[in-house]
């Protein structure tokens, strides 16, 4: 189980976030929305542990993998050695297999200057996944891709977290994104901002209802 | 400008052409070779200074002492210069010592280095170690402050181990500043080293241009500078210059 309880954050003396609660169950998908500049992007790097400058407490698992806006790569080392060295566990094989996977086996040797921005999320997406991590954190993954790459790759992502089953965090402005990979949405509202609604989604809904229709 | 004017490799050949023009005009006009003589009239005192052995004995010296000077100062600077940039607390200390190391004459840490140490090899070693931390300190401090915080993020998530995270997330990011403070660096050294042997060492070029200054002979004088230069171009054509293609090759596949 994943527990954030989030007092306070703060940089400086301005109060970003306050008494932010909430948990989830392993293989739980939360969908976090908010207008820009509330703090969404705050809170991802308090829970995966980039910024342990807060007050509360957060409990998560060891093994987290992050995609971050902007897919944050090493051009300086081949797509492949983007996994194996972020991975040192992952052998060649397994690196590949998991390029293969998102679809750029074929650009394993090139260096991300020499890929596409879709291609470079894509490895992006391979790293997070390849460590096989128990939470994941996405910070609009889908930003600033055309409507079209930012479908394949939602469809891709969903195809992973089914594989892989992680917990799932998304922060995303696309109420569509949090509908579809999300069963719960928390929305950020306020200044300091604070969760103004934790809502099951509607695809949950439906899957309840349905559940409930058969039984 | 037209284009064949700017073509890299015309624009490589003809400037030093241009220089050497330069001299032999300078050289005409002045009319005597004690004060400034022609290109080809150091042919002769050159080949007799390398032959006799005594060229290359202090070319090697001074070589020497650069190496043993450029080594400490890269390695002491750039590890200040990215505490410096990293560590907040660690710059608002530094920083002023910086500042005044950074102003105080090369000539002046010389004398007093060969004043309270003596005037021997250690003395001249750490009077240029001391005149070069602080210019490699002051650039790989920018390197540091320039690191990717996107980056270092990523590595903290991943949980990257401490010398993965310095071998393939920080040194790829500083190398173009470890580069440019190696090339600048190995240049100020050696005039550095050049003015140590001058005023108190008994071998190495600034011993025999001190030697032939006291004679006058401007030639002997251009010989032995025009020597280590070339040896300089030689240090920065074949290590500087292949290595930092080899840490850059990533920008321009």
């Amino acid at each position: 189980m994943i527990k954030v309880d989030i007092r306070r954050k703060a940089f400086g003396g301005e109060e970003i976030l306050r008494d932010i609660r909430f948990t989830m169950d392993a293989s739980e998908t939360i969908a976090i929305l908010g207008a820009s500049g509330i703090g969404k992007s705050t809170l991802l790097r308090l829970i995966a542990g980039i910024d342990p400058a807060f007050e509360g407490e957060i409990i998560r698992p060891d093994k987290i993998g992050m995609v971050f806006q902007e897919p944050v790569l090493l051009p300086w080392r081949s797509a492949v050695e983007n996994l194996t060295l972020v991975h040192p566990q992952l052998g060649t094989e397994a690196a590949l297999s998991a390029l293969e996977r998102v679809g750029i086996v074929d650009k394993a040797r090139l260096f991300p200057g020499q890929l596409s921005l879709g291609q470079q999320r894509r490895l992006a997406l391979a790293r997070a996944f390849a460590g096989r991590p128990d939470l994941l954190v996405m910070d609009e993954p889908y930003v600033s891709l055309d409507p079209r790459t930012a479908e394949e790759m939602l469809a891709l992502t969903e195809a992973l977290i089914a594989e892989t089953g992680p917990a799932v965090i998304l922060v995303t402005h696309s109420e569509s994104e949090a509908q579809r990979l999300a069963r719960r949405c928390l929305r950020l509202a306020g200044r300091p901002a604070t969760i103004a609604s934790d809502l099951a989604t509607t695809s949950t809904l439906l899957s309840r209802g349905m559940h409930q229709d058969r039984a | 400008m037209s284009k064949t004017l700017q073509r890299p490799a015309l624009v490589r050949a003809s400037s030093p052409g241009l220089l050497l023009l330069l001299w032999i005009v300078a050289a005409k006009l002045t009319a005597d070779a004690s004060v400034l003589p022609q290109p080809w009239a150091l042919l002769a005192p050159f080949a007799e200074a390398a032959a006799s052995g005594v060229l290359p004995y202090h070319l090697g010296m001074t070589l020497w002492r650069v190496v043993c000077a450029f080594v400490p100062a890269m390695a002491i600077g750039a590890a200040l210069g990215f505490l410096m940039g990293r560590i907040p607390a660690v710059d608002q200390w530094l920083d002023p010592w910086l500042v005044v190391f950074l102003n105080l004459p090369a000539l002046v840490l010389i004398v007093l280095c060969y004043l309270w140490i003596g005037l021997n090899e250690t003395a001249a070693i750490i009077a240029v170690v001391l005149n070069k931390i602080p210019n490699v300190a002051t650039i790989l401090r920018e390197g540091a402050r320039a690191l990717d915080s996107n980056l270092d993020a990523m590595a903290k998530v991943y949980r990257m181990r401490p010398l993965a995270r310095l071998r393939h997330v920080v040194m790829p990011q500083l190398a173009p500043f470890i580069a440019g403070a190696a090339r600048s660096g190995i240049a100020v050294i050696w005039k550095i080293v050049l003015v140590v042997e001058f005023l108190g060492r008994s071998s190495g070029i600034g011993f025999q241009i001190h030697f032939y200054f006291q004679l006058f002979d401007v030639a002997m004088v251009l010989v032995y500078a025009l020597s280590f230069i070339g040896v300089m171009l030689l240090v920065e054509a074949l290590l500087l210059q292949p290595s930092e293609r080899r840490i850059r090759r990533w920008r321009t596949v």
